[in-house]
């Protein structure tokens, strides 16, 4: 059988979407020509404005790369556009003078930005946000010019003007309406979201009609109406879009506002269909992509001749995409006398809900601050669900059933790509998924827009119960992102991010600042990748890595100087003591690591404490080697077996300073007798008689362990190697804050023998650690040299004054 | 009576640094000042309701500080402690003028 010719002019994405859906049903019955304007592969026009805002780049919003066309033989001409089609002949004529045949021929136009009619809409400076190519108009003028204004206030102009602000530029929202966004919100949402993006930093002219744009060849600035003018470089027209019909209007295919199609996307000429933006069906034009890949699905089974419901229209939901704002809107929203609302407003923390009602069922729904609810509330709303419904399922949540299980299996998670519960629990069922990133792969579920993430989550957790609370690497890092640690670890590596601010920016944390939990937490996993680049920062640490002292509960902190292996002499004995006198040190301590706490010394004091000690940092603070507990060894002991003071002074002085992702005690024992209790260390060595026992993984605090027999090695030089591998591969791979004695659960030690038992390994994580120690330094001693540090850190303002 | 105003200068903003906090001692009164990312100052009592920690050294993120005690969140504007904790905190107005941060008492 020959293959029949399906043609499809416009290569974005429903016209793409179509034919994935084509090659899913018949992979085989058609030769595939696609044409687009762009020079680009399908990519995720949504996400343009995540390019602009910076959160992501070109190359990460390719839906499909150019491997995919050649792996389905779909012929792609890129940049080359159709310009005339004959029906009669089944032929369409190229803008390259190319003329091909075809079977079917799909029209997947999509629109045009719809540019204001105004004087001066054609000067040097004056743009629309549609595609790359003014993605990168944009960021070009964000680098020469300061001034920008977007012309609308809708969800694109809104999205514009914060990727402007992110590219440094000042921005004016124009808009012509008397608050923001008044297709989607009503004005309480609207003067809400006008308030956080004013704090922001957008400025905004409402009630503004823009009479002419300014300037000689290039943009000055604007007028209005009432004569008021504002100077800018650079303005983005964003004040909606049109359907491209030109190709239909010059073929003779009959047009309204867009290409009139059937239930079936049938153009009125033979064998020609319309998909997406382009097409209007029942007098409706769609402009997002849920309905555009509804309409796909219905045409692909139409072409492929398999059978269909057919294509009954589609509700349509928004949601903004910047950063820090949370606004959700679907179906009716604006009340009248037959429309009763519930509604909610909590000024303090910038939340409000409104639900609509009609006869009884849910019709509409605005949410702003927390759009949690936007999903089900979408689904409710689709179904024309009774209130009852919604109502009923809020009280089951809180009586703590979650929220995914209550729903019906049809109901859909992913509004954009249309998966429903049902498919995404099957799949993950079957398939045996149990990450967001799998179900995604599998059932594409959060691949366009990713607002559903946190409820494909919840499903996870609804369907696979226990055993995905278990599979900690999963869980999020904080509360502030949905990623988990391997998810962030894996940005930071692929994206090669290398600030904190840029890791929350670029992977779209919730909040703006992070929190005490994924602060610290980053700043660990940054250093860790980057132990020569990353600058570590001192305000995302807690406060006794940043001031390297315990602080106490008045607020004085403890100093436990370095004494390597618990070995000390009578002239450091001596230094202690003075110091102690001098500065009044309330407490003096031995601790439970063989070393000397001076406690409740105050904090402009630590510095020339410090200097008189003339002794390094302990890091008794710090996640990091804290000490290497010995006994007295074969020197003294009638048992000893091994030296062990020397071994655990080697091991001191080589880990010494590292960041690690928790506290590591260490601990070397001359004979089984175990004085220095090895036993119960993060890493144990017990000398026996011609070699040295390693333990793993013990604990003597909150976690009490054992530690595990790991290996047998003969020499100093063994113990040193197997540990730095250890302790490296510890680094690697530990959750911040988890304890060796919890990782060793985690991974297995059977998995960590297997791994530290191939000698390149351990030479290559061996290399990796000594790359790591090869840049520290004392940190006490950095603040005695450094007037700054101490001055920034350690100096208390004092005003005396008098205040009655 | 109405209570008397003081306009304090506590020092230059340049020695206040970014994301972290400064203990200033104004009379008999502790004040934790910070300078948060976008370059606002915040003026707070330096006690935690909780245990009286020293919020100067917390961790600050964005309009919050985390208390170094045992990470209450308390906001620095109106100082009110995050749920599910609560209790609040006192806060002064700050002003800057010509580079110098004032505390009004």
């Amino acid at each position: 059988m020959t293959k029949q010719k399906l043609v499809l002019v416009g290569n974005g994405m429903a016209g793409v979407r179509t034919i994935e859906e084509i090659i899913k049903l018949a992979p085989d019955r058609f030769e595939i020509t696609i044409f687009g304007r762009e020079p680009y592969p399908n990519y995720n026009r949504i996400q343009l404005s995540k390019v602009l805002q910076g959160d992501t780049s070109i190359k990460d919003i390719t839906i499909n790369d150019w491997q995919w066309y050649e792996d389905h033989q779909i012929l792609l001409y890129p940049g080359e556009t159709v310009i005339n089609i004959y029906p009669e002949d089944q032929l369409v004529f190229t803008s390259k003078g190319r003329k091909v045949q075809y079977d079917k021929l799909i029209l997947a136009t999509g629109s045009l930005p719809f540019m204001l009619p105004i004087p001066g809409a054609n000067k040097e400076g004056v743009t629309a946000f549609r595609d790359i190519k003014d993605c990168e108009r944009i960021i070009e003028y964000s680098k020469m010019y300061k001034k920008s204004a977007v012309i609308g206030g809708g969800l694109l102009g809104l999205e514009a003007a914060r990727g402007l602000l992110n590219l440094g530029m000042e921005v004016s929202v124009v808009h012509l309406g008397d608050y923001l966004m008044d297709r989607q919100l009503d004005k309480t949402a609207g003067k809400l979201l006008q308030k956080e993006l004013e704090l922001q930093g957008m400025k905004f002219y409402l009630e503004k009609q823009t009479k002419e744009i300014l300037g000689d060849q290039k943009v000055k600035g604007l007028r209005f109406h009432d004569g008021q003018e504002i100077p800018v470089d650079l303005v983005v027209m964003a004040v909606g879009i049109k359907p491209n019909i030109q190709l239909a209007k010059e073929s003779g295919i009959p047009f309204n506002r867009g290409i009139l199609v059937n239930d079936w996307l049938e153009t009125q000429a033979p064998n020609i269909y319309a998909v997406g933006e382009c097409a209007e069906h029942r007098e409706t034009v769609y402009g997002v992509v849920a309905p555009l890949y509804e309409q796909g699905k219905v045409l692909a089974k139409r072409i492929c001749g398999k059978e269909s419901l057919p294509y009954k229209g589609s509700a349509v939901s928004t949601q903004l995409k910047v950063s820090g704002v949370d606004v959700f809107s679907a179906g009716e929203i604006f009340e009248n006398e037959q429309i009763k609302t519930i509604m909610s407003y909590d000024d303090y923390r910038g939340i409000y809900k409104k639900i609509l009602i009609r006869d009884g069922k849910i019709i509409g729904a605005v949410l702003f601050g927390d759009t949690g609810e936007g999903n089900r509330l979408f689904n409710l709303i689709k179904k024309e669900a009774d209130i009852f419904e919604y109502t009923l399922s809020c009280r089951n949540e809180q009586n703590g059933c979650s929220l995914v299980a209550t729903i019906a299996d049809e109901e859909i998670i992913c509004g954009c790509n249309g998966v429903k519960k049902g498919t995404i629990v099957n799949a993950i069922q079957s398939q045996g998924l149990t990450t967001v990133e799998q179900v995604k792969g599998y059932t594409n579920a959060s691949r366009s827009c990713g607002g559903c993430k946190s409820s494909v989550a919840d499903l996870l957790e609804y369907t696979l119960g226990d055993q995905f609370k278990r599979q900690e690497q999963n869980e999020p890092i904080c509360s502030c992102t949905t990623l988990s640690r391997d998810d962030v670890i894996k940005e930071i590596r692929e994206k090669v991010l290398t600030m904190t601010m840029e890791v929350m920016r670029v992977l779209n944390w919730k909040t703006e600042d992070g929190c005490s939990k994924c602060r610290p937490a980053l700043n660990y996993y940054l250093g860790m990748l980057h132990p020569l680049l990353y600058q570590d920062e001192r305000e995302s640490r807690f406060v006794n890595e940043r001031l390297h002292a315990n602080i106490q509960k008045d607020g004085t902190f403890s100093v436990v100087p370095r004494m390597y292996g618990g070995v000390t002499n009578a002239e450091e004995l001596r230094r202690i003591a003075d110091v102690a006198e001098k500065y009044n040190v309330p407490l003096i301590k031995l601790t439970g690591g063989q070393r000397i706490d001076l406690v409740g010394v105050k904090k402009e004091d630590l510095p020339s404490v410090w200097a008189d000690l003339g002794m390094p940092s302990g890091f008794a603070y710090g996640k990091s080697l804290r000490t290497v507990k010995t006994c007295v060894g074969d020197t003294f002991c009638r048992f000893g077996t091994q030296d062990s003071i020397a071994m655990g002074i080697r091991m001191e002085r080589k880990f010494q300073r590292i960041s690690m992702p928790h506290k590591v005690k260490m601990a070397v024992s001359a004979c089984p007798r175990n004085c220095a209790e090895s036993g119960i260390k993060d890493l144990g060595v017990v000398g026996v008689d011609g070699a040295w026992e390693i333990y793993v993984g013990g604990n003597g605090g909150t976690h009490l362990r054992a530690g595990d027999l790991f290996c047998r090695v003969k020499t100093q030089e063994e113990v040193l190697e197997m540990a730095g591998a250890y302790l490296q591969y510890y680094r690697e791979t530990a959750h911040y804050l988890e304890r060796t004695s919890i990782w060793v659960e985690r991974l297995g030690l059977e998995h960590i023998k297997s791994i530290l038992a191939d000698k390149d390994t351990r030479q290559a994580l061996n290399e990796r650690l000594d790359e790591t120690l090869s840049v520290l330094k004392d940190p006490w001693q950095e603040t005695i040299n450094s007037g700054e540090i101490q001055k920034e850190l350690y100096k208390t303002v004092n005003i005396p004054v008098d205040i009655k | 009576m109405k209570a008397m105003r003081y306009r304090i200068k506590v020092g230059s903003l340049n020695d206040i640094p970014e994301r972290l906090g400064k203990t200033v001692k104004i009379g008999p009164n502790e004040i934790a000042i910070f300078r948060l990312a976008n370059g606002d100052i915040r003026a707070i009592e330096n006690r935690c309701p909780h245990k009286g920690g020293v919020l100067a050294e917390g961790m600050v993120s964005g309009e919050y500080v985390y208390c170094p005690m045992h990470d209450w969140k308390i906001n620095l504007k109106d100082g009110k402690v995050q749920a599910p904790d609560f209790g609040c905190i006192k806060t002064y107005e700050t002003e800057i003028q010509n580079g110098e941060v004032i505390v009004i008492l």
